[in-house]
Protein backbone atom coordinates (compact mmCIF):
# COMPACT_ATOMS: atom_id res chain seq x y z
CA UNK A 1 0.00 0.00 0.00
CA UNK A 2 2.78 2.42 0.90
CA UNK A 3 5.00 1.66 -1.85
CA UNK A 4 1.83 1.98 -4.44
CA UNK A 5 1.51 5.47 -2.48
CA UNK A 6 5.30 6.57 -3.62
CA UNK A 7 4.59 5.22 -6.81
CA UNK A 8 1.38 7.31 -7.61
CA UNK A 9 3.12 10.21 -6.47
CA UNK A 10 5.90 9.82 -7.71
CA UNK A 11 8.17 9.66 -4.81
CA UNK A 12 11.72 8.80 -6.67
CA UNK A 13 11.21 11.08 -8.91
CA UNK A 14 11.19 13.90 -6.48
CA UNK A 15 13.48 12.57 -4.61
CA UNK A 16 15.70 13.36 -7.58
CA UNK A 17 14.30 16.34 -8.25
CA UNK A 18 15.48 17.67 -4.37
CA UNK A 19 18.87 16.52 -5.35
CA UNK A 20 19.07 19.42 -8.54
CA UNK A 21 16.72 21.56 -6.01
CA UNK A 22 19.27 21.24 -3.48
CA UNK A 23 22.81 21.73 -5.86
CA UNK A 24 21.38 25.04 -7.64
CA UNK A 25 22.12 26.85 -4.90
CA UNK A 26 25.13 29.85 -5.87
CA UNK A 27 27.84 28.50 -3.60
CA UNK A 28 27.73 25.54 -5.59
CA UNK A 29 28.28 27.23 -8.84
CA UNK A 30 32.13 25.79 -10.18
CA UNK A 31 32.09 27.65 -13.56
CA UNK A 32 35.45 29.10 -14.58
CA UNK A 33 35.19 32.69 -15.96
CA UNK A 34 38.89 31.60 -18.75
CA UNK A 35 39.90 34.67 -20.15
CA UNK A 36 38.72 36.96 -17.74
CA UNK A 37 39.71 35.52 -14.66
CA UNK A 38 43.10 32.90 -14.82
CA UNK A 39 42.99 29.85 -14.12
CA UNK A 40 45.26 28.24 -10.55
CA UNK A 41 47.97 26.54 -12.15
CA UNK A 42 49.11 23.98 -9.89
CA UNK A 43 52.99 24.59 -8.89
CA UNK A 44 54.18 21.43 -10.89
CA UNK A 45 52.55 21.94 -13.92
CA UNK A 46 53.96 20.48 -16.94
CA UNK A 47 53.33 23.05 -19.63
CA UNK A 48 55.32 25.38 -21.82
CA UNK A 49 58.90 24.55 -21.92
CA UNK A 50 61.53 26.94 -20.59
CA UNK A 51 65.13 27.45 -21.31
CA UNK A 52 66.61 29.35 -18.50
CA UNK A 53 69.09 32.10 -18.33
CA UNK A 54 70.93 33.45 -15.46
CA UNK A 55 69.07 36.23 -14.34
CA UNK A 56 72.45 38.07 -13.35
CA UNK A 57 74.53 38.00 -16.83
CA UNK A 58 71.98 36.66 -19.32
CA UNK A 59 73.79 33.77 -20.16
CA UNK A 60 72.17 30.50 -20.93
CA UNK A 61 72.22 27.83 -17.51
CA UNK A 62 72.31 24.80 -20.64
CA UNK A 63 75.52 23.01 -20.84
CA UNK A 64 74.51 21.41 -24.33
CA UNK A 65 74.85 18.27 -22.95
CA UNK A 66 72.22 16.57 -25.07
CA UNK A 67 70.46 14.82 -22.11
CA UNK A 68 66.91 15.64 -22.94
CA UNK A 69 67.32 15.14 -26.03
CA UNK A 70 68.30 11.05 -25.22
CA UNK A 71 65.67 11.01 -22.91
CA UNK A 72 63.41 12.37 -25.19
CA UNK A 73 60.52 9.62 -25.99
CA UNK A 74 59.51 11.35 -29.19
CA UNK A 75 62.90 13.13 -29.98
CA UNK A 76 61.71 16.29 -30.54
CA UNK A 77 64.58 18.24 -28.69
CA UNK A 78 67.45 19.36 -30.95
CA UNK A 79 70.41 20.08 -29.22
CA UNK A 80 72.78 22.56 -31.56
CA UNK A 81 76.69 22.71 -29.71
CA UNK A 82 79.85 24.88 -31.24
CA UNK A 83 82.75 24.55 -29.00
CA UNK A 84 84.50 27.63 -28.25
CA UNK A 85 87.88 28.55 -28.80
CA UNK A 86 88.91 30.62 -26.40
CA UNK A 87 87.52 28.72 -23.71
CA UNK A 88 87.66 25.58 -25.15
CA UNK A 89 84.29 25.22 -24.03
CA UNK A 90 81.10 23.39 -25.49
CA UNK A 91 78.73 26.18 -25.99
CA UNK A 92 75.04 25.83 -27.02
CA UNK A 93 74.31 27.01 -29.94
CA UNK A 94 70.71 26.10 -30.93
CA UNK A 95 68.19 24.49 -29.16
CA UNK A 96 64.80 23.48 -31.48
CA UNK A 97 61.45 22.17 -29.16
CA UNK A 98 58.45 20.65 -30.95
CA UNK A 99 55.71 21.39 -28.87
CA UNK A 100 53.60 20.12 -31.84
CA UNK A 101 54.77 16.06 -30.22
CA UNK A 102 55.59 17.27 -27.21
CA UNK A 103 53.16 14.95 -24.51
CA UNK A 104 54.70 16.93 -21.48
CA UNK A 105 55.69 13.48 -20.05
CA UNK A 106 58.67 15.85 -17.67
CA UNK A 107 61.42 13.25 -18.60
CA UNK A 108 63.70 15.97 -20.45
CA UNK A 109 63.52 18.13 -17.10
CA UNK A 110 63.83 15.49 -14.96
CA UNK A 111 66.89 14.28 -17.09
CA UNK A 112 68.73 18.42 -17.10
CA UNK A 113 71.27 18.36 -14.84
CA UNK A 114 71.58 21.86 -14.59
CA UNK A 115 67.64 22.89 -14.37
CA UNK A 116 67.94 24.65 -17.42
CA UNK A 117 65.36 23.37 -19.53
CA UNK A 118 61.99 23.38 -17.34
CA UNK A 119 58.58 22.93 -18.14
CA UNK A 120 56.65 26.14 -16.49
CA UNK A 121 53.09 27.07 -15.61
CA UNK A 122 52.03 28.67 -18.90
CA UNK A 123 49.45 26.18 -21.13
CA UNK A 124 48.31 28.64 -24.03
CA UNK A 125 50.63 26.92 -27.04
CA UNK A 126 48.52 27.46 -29.74
CA UNK A 127 49.40 29.06 -32.70
CA UNK A 128 48.51 29.72 -36.07
CA UNK A 129 50.53 27.69 -38.08
CA UNK A 130 52.23 24.67 -37.52
CA UNK A 131 55.91 26.41 -37.89
CA UNK A 132 54.77 28.17 -34.75
CA UNK A 133 54.63 24.77 -32.59
CA UNK A 134 58.33 24.61 -33.14
CA UNK A 135 60.12 26.88 -30.71
CA UNK A 136 64.21 27.83 -31.10
CA UNK A 137 66.12 29.13 -28.75
CA UNK A 138 64.98 32.72 -28.44
CA UNK A 139 61.09 31.68 -28.29
CA UNK A 140 62.17 29.04 -25.30
CA UNK A 141 64.01 31.71 -23.24
CA UNK A 142 61.53 34.53 -23.40
CA UNK A 143 58.31 31.95 -23.05
CA UNK A 144 55.11 32.36 -25.17
CA UNK A 145 53.39 35.53 -25.54
CA UNK A 146 49.39 34.80 -25.72
CA UNK A 147 47.23 37.14 -26.61
CA UNK A 148 45.17 39.35 -24.11
CA UNK A 149 41.50 39.13 -24.09
CA UNK A 150 38.62 40.61 -22.16
CA UNK A 151 41.75 42.47 -20.03
CA UNK B 1 26.02 -12.18 -37.80
CA UNK B 2 29.52 -14.26 -38.55
CA UNK B 3 26.95 -17.24 -38.66
CA UNK B 4 25.36 -16.03 -42.10
CA UNK B 5 26.13 -13.16 -44.44
CA UNK B 6 22.79 -13.48 -45.71
CA UNK B 7 19.53 -12.06 -44.40
CA UNK B 8 16.06 -12.51 -44.45
CA UNK B 9 13.32 -11.04 -45.65
CA UNK B 10 12.34 -9.32 -42.84
CA UNK B 11 16.22 -8.70 -41.58
CA UNK B 12 17.91 -5.38 -41.30
CA UNK B 13 21.55 -4.28 -40.63
CA UNK B 14 22.54 -1.47 -38.95
CA UNK B 15 26.04 0.55 -38.34
CA UNK B 16 26.47 1.66 -35.33
CA UNK B 17 29.13 4.04 -34.74
CA UNK B 18 32.12 4.79 -35.31
CA UNK B 19 30.62 7.98 -34.71
CA UNK B 20 27.62 7.53 -32.37
CA UNK B 21 28.05 9.29 -29.31
CA UNK B 22 27.12 6.46 -26.94
CA UNK B 23 29.94 4.34 -28.06
CA UNK B 24 32.01 5.47 -25.80
CA UNK B 25 34.68 6.56 -28.46
CA UNK B 26 35.70 4.86 -32.29
CA UNK B 27 33.61 1.62 -31.90
CA UNK B 28 31.27 0.55 -34.75
CA UNK B 29 28.87 -2.39 -33.91
CA UNK B 30 27.74 -4.03 -36.76
CA UNK B 31 23.86 -5.25 -35.80
CA UNK B 32 21.65 -7.30 -37.18
CA UNK B 33 17.91 -6.65 -36.45
CA UNK B 34 14.89 -8.36 -36.56
CA UNK B 35 12.08 -5.28 -36.31
CA UNK B 36 13.88 -3.96 -33.18
CA UNK B 37 15.26 -7.04 -31.77
CA UNK B 38 19.23 -7.67 -31.74
CA UNK B 39 19.89 -11.00 -33.78
CA UNK B 40 23.49 -10.77 -34.19
CA UNK B 41 26.48 -8.35 -33.59
CA UNK B 42 29.81 -7.76 -34.94
CA UNK B 43 31.99 -5.26 -33.25
CA UNK B 44 34.91 -3.16 -35.71
CA UNK B 45 37.68 -1.78 -33.57
CA UNK B 46 40.78 -0.93 -34.68
CA UNK B 47 39.82 2.63 -35.10
CA UNK B 48 42.38 4.01 -32.41
CA UNK B 49 44.66 1.94 -33.28
CA UNK B 50 48.28 3.53 -32.26
CA UNK B 51 50.22 0.55 -31.77
CA UNK B 52 51.74 1.11 -28.83
CA UNK B 53 52.95 -2.56 -28.06
CA UNK B 54 54.83 -1.76 -30.93
CA UNK B 55 56.26 1.64 -30.05
CA UNK B 56 57.46 -0.06 -27.19
CA UNK B 57 60.06 -2.01 -28.74
CA UNK B 58 61.76 1.41 -29.86
CA UNK B 59 61.90 2.99 -26.78
CA UNK B 60 63.56 2.01 -23.70
CA UNK B 61 61.98 1.06 -20.59
CA UNK B 62 61.85 4.88 -19.05
CA UNK B 63 60.71 6.44 -22.00
CA UNK B 64 57.65 3.91 -22.69
CA UNK B 65 56.14 5.05 -19.41
CA UNK B 66 54.09 8.17 -20.59
CA UNK B 67 52.53 5.92 -23.46
CA UNK B 68 50.86 3.51 -21.36
CA UNK B 69 49.10 6.60 -19.95
CA UNK B 70 47.44 6.94 -23.36
CA UNK B 71 45.91 3.38 -23.63
CA UNK B 72 43.33 3.70 -20.87
CA UNK B 73 43.13 7.20 -20.37
CA UNK B 74 40.58 7.83 -17.65
CA UNK B 75 43.04 5.48 -15.31
CA UNK B 76 46.67 6.97 -16.55
CA UNK B 77 47.48 5.72 -13.10
CA UNK B 78 46.54 2.26 -13.01
CA UNK B 79 48.35 1.69 -16.50
CA UNK B 80 51.52 3.27 -15.15
CA UNK B 81 51.37 1.25 -11.80
CA UNK B 82 50.86 -1.49 -13.64
CA UNK B 83 54.08 -1.30 -16.14
CA UNK B 84 56.17 0.24 -13.61
CA UNK B 85 55.43 -2.96 -11.14
CA UNK B 86 56.14 -5.63 -14.48
CA UNK B 87 59.57 -3.76 -14.49
CA UNK B 88 60.55 -3.80 -11.09
CA UNK B 89 59.42 -7.63 -11.24
CA UNK B 90 62.02 -7.79 -14.03
CA UNK B 91 64.52 -6.01 -12.07
CA UNK B 92 63.72 -8.18 -9.00
CA UNK B 93 63.42 -4.79 -6.98
CA UNK B 94 60.10 -3.12 -4.57
CA UNK B 95 59.44 -0.09 -4.44
CA UNK B 96 60.07 1.62 -0.62
CA UNK B 97 56.55 1.47 1.54
CA UNK B 98 56.73 5.27 1.35
CA UNK B 99 56.08 5.20 -2.78
CA UNK B 100 53.82 2.40 -1.67
CA UNK B 101 51.38 3.80 -0.12
CA UNK B 102 51.34 7.16 -2.18
CA UNK B 103 51.02 4.46 -5.11
CA UNK B 104 47.84 2.96 -3.40
CA UNK B 105 46.37 6.44 -2.29
CA UNK B 106 46.36 7.70 -6.32
CA UNK B 107 45.26 4.52 -7.81
CA UNK B 108 42.61 4.90 -5.76
CA UNK B 109 41.74 8.31 -6.41
CA UNK B 110 42.11 7.09 -9.82
CA UNK B 111 39.37 4.46 -9.47
CA UNK B 112 37.17 6.87 -8.23
CA UNK B 113 37.87 9.61 -11.42
CA UNK B 114 37.31 6.65 -13.55
CA UNK B 115 34.06 5.22 -12.31
CA UNK B 116 32.87 9.09 -12.01
CA UNK B 117 33.39 9.47 -15.78
CA UNK B 118 31.62 5.64 -16.18
CA UNK B 119 28.68 7.05 -13.89
CA UNK B 120 28.08 10.03 -16.05
CA UNK B 121 28.40 9.43 -19.58
CA UNK B 122 26.41 6.11 -19.00
CA UNK B 123 23.43 8.05 -17.09
CA UNK B 124 23.45 10.54 -19.81
CA UNK B 125 23.14 7.50 -22.40
CA UNK B 126 20.50 6.10 -20.37
CA UNK B 127 19.00 9.69 -20.64
CA UNK B 128 19.76 10.83 -17.29
CA UNK B 129 21.42 14.33 -18.11
CA UNK B 130 22.28 15.56 -14.17
CA UNK B 131 24.39 13.00 -12.91
CA UNK B 132 26.74 13.97 -15.43
CA UNK B 133 27.88 17.45 -14.39
CA UNK B 134 28.01 16.26 -10.73
CA UNK B 135 30.02 13.84 -11.42
CA UNK B 136 32.81 15.96 -13.41
CA UNK B 137 32.27 18.74 -10.98
CA UNK B 138 33.66 16.03 -8.11
CA UNK B 139 35.99 14.53 -10.17
CA UNK B 140 37.64 17.95 -10.91
CA UNK B 141 38.25 17.58 -7.50
CA UNK B 142 40.29 14.74 -7.49
CA UNK B 143 42.26 15.61 -10.69
CA UNK B 144 43.05 18.55 -8.85
CA UNK B 145 44.92 16.47 -6.47
CA UNK B 146 46.84 14.68 -9.18
CA UNK B 147 47.76 17.88 -10.81
CA UNK B 148 49.17 19.25 -7.49
CA UNK B 149 50.97 15.47 -6.87
CA UNK B 150 52.37 15.48 -10.17
CA UNK B 151 51.79 18.58 -12.97
CA UNK B 152 49.31 17.01 -15.25
CA UNK B 153 45.07 15.97 -14.83
CA UNK B 154 44.46 13.44 -17.10
CA UNK B 155 47.69 11.57 -18.64
CA UNK B 156 49.26 11.87 -15.67
CA UNK B 157 52.74 9.86 -15.69
CA UNK B 158 53.26 9.79 -12.03
CA UNK B 159 54.73 6.72 -10.93
CA UNK B 160 58.41 5.89 -12.17
CA UNK B 161 60.17 2.62 -12.33
CA UNK B 162 61.23 2.10 -8.66
CA UNK B 163 59.27 4.10 -6.72
CA UNK B 164 57.97 8.03 -7.20
CA UNK B 165 59.51 10.76 -9.12
CA UNK B 166 57.66 13.59 -6.95
CA UNK B 167 57.38 13.76 -2.95
CA UNK B 168 54.34 14.62 -1.91
CA UNK B 169 53.26 18.59 -1.59
CA UNK B 170 52.40 20.09 1.75
CA UNK B 171 49.19 19.61 2.22
CA UNK B 172 48.50 16.54 0.03
CA UNK B 173 47.27 14.36 3.08
CA UNK B 174 44.71 17.04 3.81
CA UNK B 175 43.21 17.58 0.50
CA UNK B 176 43.00 13.71 0.47
CA UNK B 177 40.80 13.34 3.57
CA UNK B 178 38.65 16.57 2.66
CA UNK B 179 38.15 15.08 -0.97
CA UNK B 180 37.45 11.15 1.55
CA UNK B 181 34.75 13.46 3.55
CA UNK B 182 33.45 15.52 0.76
CA UNK B 183 32.92 12.42 -1.12
CA UNK B 184 30.69 10.29 0.30
CA UNK B 185 27.60 11.79 0.76
CA UNK B 186 28.25 12.89 -3.08
CA UNK B 187 27.93 9.05 -3.75
CA UNK B 188 24.49 9.24 -1.69
CA UNK B 189 23.49 12.37 -3.49
CA UNK B 190 24.31 10.05 -7.43
CA UNK B 191 22.51 7.13 -5.46
CA UNK B 192 19.44 9.23 -5.18
CA UNK B 193 19.27 10.57 -7.94
CA UNK B 194 19.23 6.97 -9.51
CA UNK B 195 19.03 4.17 -7.56
CA UNK B 196 15.19 4.26 -7.05
CA UNK B 197 14.63 6.21 -10.20
CA UNK B 198 11.61 4.34 -12.28
CA UNK B 199 12.87 5.10 -15.42
CA UNK B 200 16.75 4.22 -14.53
CA UNK B 201 15.49 0.62 -12.90
CA UNK B 202 13.41 0.00 -15.84
CA UNK B 203 16.28 0.34 -18.18
CA UNK B 204 18.11 -1.73 -16.37
CA UNK B 205 16.80 -4.14 -14.53
CA UNK B 206 17.68 -7.57 -16.37
CA UNK B 207 18.95 -6.08 -19.40
CA UNK B 208 22.61 -7.49 -20.55
CA UNK B 209 22.55 -10.67 -18.29
CA UNK B 210 25.88 -12.14 -18.08
CA UNK B 211 26.03 -15.01 -15.24
CA UNK B 212 28.97 -16.10 -13.36
CA UNK B 213 30.06 -19.03 -15.41
CA UNK B 214 29.35 -17.35 -18.66
CA UNK B 215 32.14 -14.33 -17.46
CA UNK B 216 34.32 -16.93 -16.70
CA UNK B 217 33.99 -18.39 -19.83
CA UNK B 218 34.83 -14.91 -21.79
CA UNK B 219 37.49 -13.95 -19.50
CA UNK B 220 35.33 -11.24 -17.92
CA UNK B 221 36.86 -9.27 -15.29
CA UNK B 222 36.14 -6.25 -12.78
CA UNK B 223 32.87 -5.02 -11.48
CA UNK B 224 30.90 -7.17 -14.82
CA UNK B 225 32.64 -10.39 -13.26
CA UNK B 226 31.56 -9.10 -9.23
CA UNK B 227 27.72 -7.90 -10.50
CA UNK B 228 27.56 -11.90 -11.73
CA UNK B 229 28.29 -13.16 -7.69
CA UNK B 230 31.54 -14.41 -8.68
CA UNK B 231 33.92 -12.77 -5.37
CA UNK B 232 37.50 -11.92 -7.61
CA UNK B 233 39.33 -8.86 -7.15
CA UNK B 234 43.01 -9.33 -7.33
CA UNK B 235 43.97 -6.60 -4.63
CA UNK B 236 42.64 -9.74 -2.09
CA UNK B 237 43.60 -12.36 -4.52
CA UNK B 238 47.46 -11.16 -5.32
CA UNK B 239 47.85 -8.45 -3.18
CA UNK B 240 50.10 -6.06 -5.26
CA UNK B 241 51.51 -2.95 -4.02
CA UNK B 242 50.55 -3.24 -0.27
CA UNK B 243 46.78 -3.77 -0.59
CA UNK B 244 46.97 -6.70 1.98
CA UNK B 245 47.85 -4.28 4.75
CA UNK B 246 44.16 -2.09 4.04
CA UNK B 247 41.14 -3.51 5.26
CA UNK B 248 38.04 -3.67 2.57
CA UNK B 249 35.56 -5.45 1.09
CA UNK B 250 34.58 -6.62 -2.34
CA UNK B 251 31.27 -5.33 -3.24
CA UNK B 252 29.67 -8.20 -5.24
CA UNK B 253 25.88 -8.67 -6.92
CA UNK B 254 23.54 -11.34 -7.93
CA UNK B 255 22.30 -10.69 -11.13
CA UNK B 256 24.63 -9.95 -13.44
CA UNK B 257 22.43 -7.12 -14.84
CA UNK B 258 23.29 -3.59 -15.72
CA UNK B 259 21.33 -2.70 -12.83
CA UNK B 260 23.60 -4.70 -10.35
CA UNK B 261 26.57 -3.54 -12.30
CA UNK B 262 25.96 -0.15 -11.50
CA UNK B 263 25.65 -0.49 -7.42
CA UNK B 264 28.64 -2.91 -7.52
CA UNK B 265 30.23 0.40 -9.13
CA UNK B 266 29.06 2.60 -6.61
CA UNK B 267 30.10 0.14 -3.63
CA UNK B 268 34.03 0.04 -4.82
CA UNK B 269 33.77 3.83 -5.03
CA UNK B 270 32.87 3.30 -1.21
CA UNK B 271 35.42 0.87 -0.69
CA UNK B 272 38.15 3.32 -2.62
CA UNK B 273 37.62 5.82 -0.38
CA UNK B 274 38.10 3.72 2.59
CA UNK B 275 41.26 2.68 1.70
CA UNK B 276 42.61 5.94 0.66
CA UNK B 277 41.40 6.76 4.47
CA UNK B 278 43.57 4.19 5.49
CA UNK B 279 46.60 4.58 3.52
CA UNK B 280 46.75 8.44 4.72
CA UNK B 281 46.80 7.78 8.01
CA UNK B 282 50.24 5.57 8.28
CA UNK B 283 52.07 6.94 4.80
CA UNK B 284 55.07 5.71 6.25
CA UNK B 285 58.27 7.80 6.05
CA UNK B 286 61.28 6.89 4.04
CA UNK B 287 62.76 6.60 0.44
CA UNK B 288 60.45 7.32 -2.53
CA UNK B 289 62.67 5.37 -4.95
CA UNK B 290 64.13 2.34 -5.14
CA UNK B 291 67.66 1.90 -6.14
CA UNK B 292 67.51 2.02 -9.90
CA UNK B 293 70.18 3.09 -12.17
CA UNK B 294 69.71 6.29 -14.79
CA UNK B 295 69.82 3.51 -17.26
CA UNK B 296 67.52 0.46 -16.64
CA UNK B 297 68.69 -2.59 -18.06
CA UNK B 298 67.07 -5.65 -17.01
CA UNK B 299 68.23 -9.11 -16.84
CA UNK B 300 66.98 -11.32 -19.98
CA UNK B 301 63.66 -13.02 -18.68
CA UNK B 302 59.98 -11.91 -18.89
CA UNK B 303 57.56 -10.84 -16.20
CA UNK B 304 53.86 -10.83 -16.23
CA UNK B 305 51.81 -8.50 -13.76
CA UNK B 306 48.41 -8.32 -13.74
CA UNK B 307 46.86 -5.45 -10.92
CA UNK B 308 42.91 -4.77 -10.27
CA UNK B 309 41.99 -1.46 -12.78
CA UNK B 310 38.86 0.42 -12.49
CA UNK B 311 37.84 -1.59 -15.11
CA UNK B 312 38.83 -4.61 -14.42
CA UNK B 313 42.65 -7.06 -14.95
CA UNK B 314 45.00 -5.25 -15.85
CA UNK B 315 48.18 -7.41 -17.17
CA UNK B 316 51.59 -6.44 -18.64
CA UNK B 317 53.74 -8.78 -20.24
CA UNK B 318 57.50 -7.99 -20.99
CA UNK B 319 60.42 -9.66 -22.34
CA UNK B 320 63.33 -8.60 -21.49
CA UNK B 321 66.45 -9.40 -24.04
CA UNK B 322 69.24 -7.56 -21.44
CA UNK B 323 69.33 -4.27 -23.43
CA UNK B 324 67.95 -1.26 -22.76
CA UNK B 325 64.79 -1.62 -24.15
CA UNK B 326 61.97 -3.87 -23.77
CA UNK B 327 61.94 -6.81 -26.30
CA UNK B 328 58.48 -7.39 -26.50
CA UNK B 329 55.45 -5.94 -23.87
CA UNK B 330 52.19 -7.62 -24.29
CA UNK B 331 49.13 -5.88 -22.59
CA UNK B 332 46.21 -7.51 -21.28
CA UNK B 333 43.59 -4.86 -21.46
CA UNK B 334 40.58 -5.36 -19.34
CA UNK B 335 38.29 -3.30 -21.90
CA UNK B 336 39.31 -5.26 -24.80
CA UNK B 337 38.29 -8.16 -23.23
CA UNK B 338 35.33 -7.46 -21.85
CA UNK B 339 33.81 -5.86 -25.39
CA UNK B 340 34.40 -9.83 -26.61
CA UNK B 341 30.68 -10.45 -24.17
CA UNK B 342 28.83 -8.04 -25.89
CA UNK B 343 27.30 -10.04 -28.18
CA UNK B 344 26.46 -12.63 -25.61
CA UNK B 345 24.80 -9.93 -23.27
CA UNK B 346 22.99 -8.03 -26.51
CA UNK B 347 21.54 -11.13 -28.69
CA UNK B 348 17.77 -10.98 -28.22
CA UNK B 349 17.58 -7.58 -26.76
CA UNK B 350 16.14 -4.64 -27.63
CA UNK B 351 18.15 -2.39 -30.16
CA UNK B 352 17.78 0.43 -27.22
CA UNK B 353 19.29 -2.10 -24.47
CA UNK B 354 22.91 -2.24 -26.71
CA UNK B 355 23.31 1.85 -25.59
CA UNK B 356 22.98 0.82 -22.03
CA UNK B 357 25.15 -2.32 -22.39
CA UNK B 358 27.94 -0.64 -24.09
CA UNK B 359 27.64 2.01 -21.21
CA UNK B 360 27.63 -0.54 -18.50
CA UNK B 361 31.03 -2.65 -19.97
CA UNK B 362 33.10 0.55 -19.62
CA UNK B 363 34.81 0.81 -22.47
CA UNK B 364 37.77 2.62 -22.87
CA UNK B 365 38.25 2.65 -26.86
CA UNK B 366 41.89 3.86 -26.43
CA UNK B 367 42.65 0.68 -24.29
CA UNK B 368 40.71 -1.92 -26.72
CA UNK B 369 42.52 -0.64 -29.83
CA UNK B 370 45.67 0.29 -28.40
Amino acid sequence: MFRLLKTILLWDLLQGLWVTFRNQNPKYICTEQYPAERPKIAERYRGAPRLNINPDNGETLCIACNLCALACPENLIVVGSARNEETRRKELSTFTYDTSRCMFCGLCEDACPVDALELTQDFELASYTRDGAIWDRQMLEEGPKPSKYLS
Amino acid sequence: MAESTFLDANELVLNMGPQHPSTHGVLRVILKLDGETVTGTECVIGYLHRGVEKIAENRTYIQFAPYVDRMDYVAAVSNGLGYCLAIEKLLNIEAPPRAQAVRVILTELNRITSHLLWLGTHALDIGAITPVFYCFRDREEALKIFENYCGARLTTHAFRIGGLQYEVYDGFEQEVRAFCDMFIPKVDEYEELLTNNRIWVNRLKGVGVLTGDECKEYGVTGPVLRAAGVKWDLRKAQPYSGYEQYDFDIPTAQNGDTYDRYTVRMEEMRQSVRIMRQAIEKIPSGPIMAKVGKVVKPPMGEAYVSIEAPKGELGYYVVSDNSTQPYRVRVRPPSFVNLQALDRMVRGGLIADVVAIIGTLDIVLGEVDR
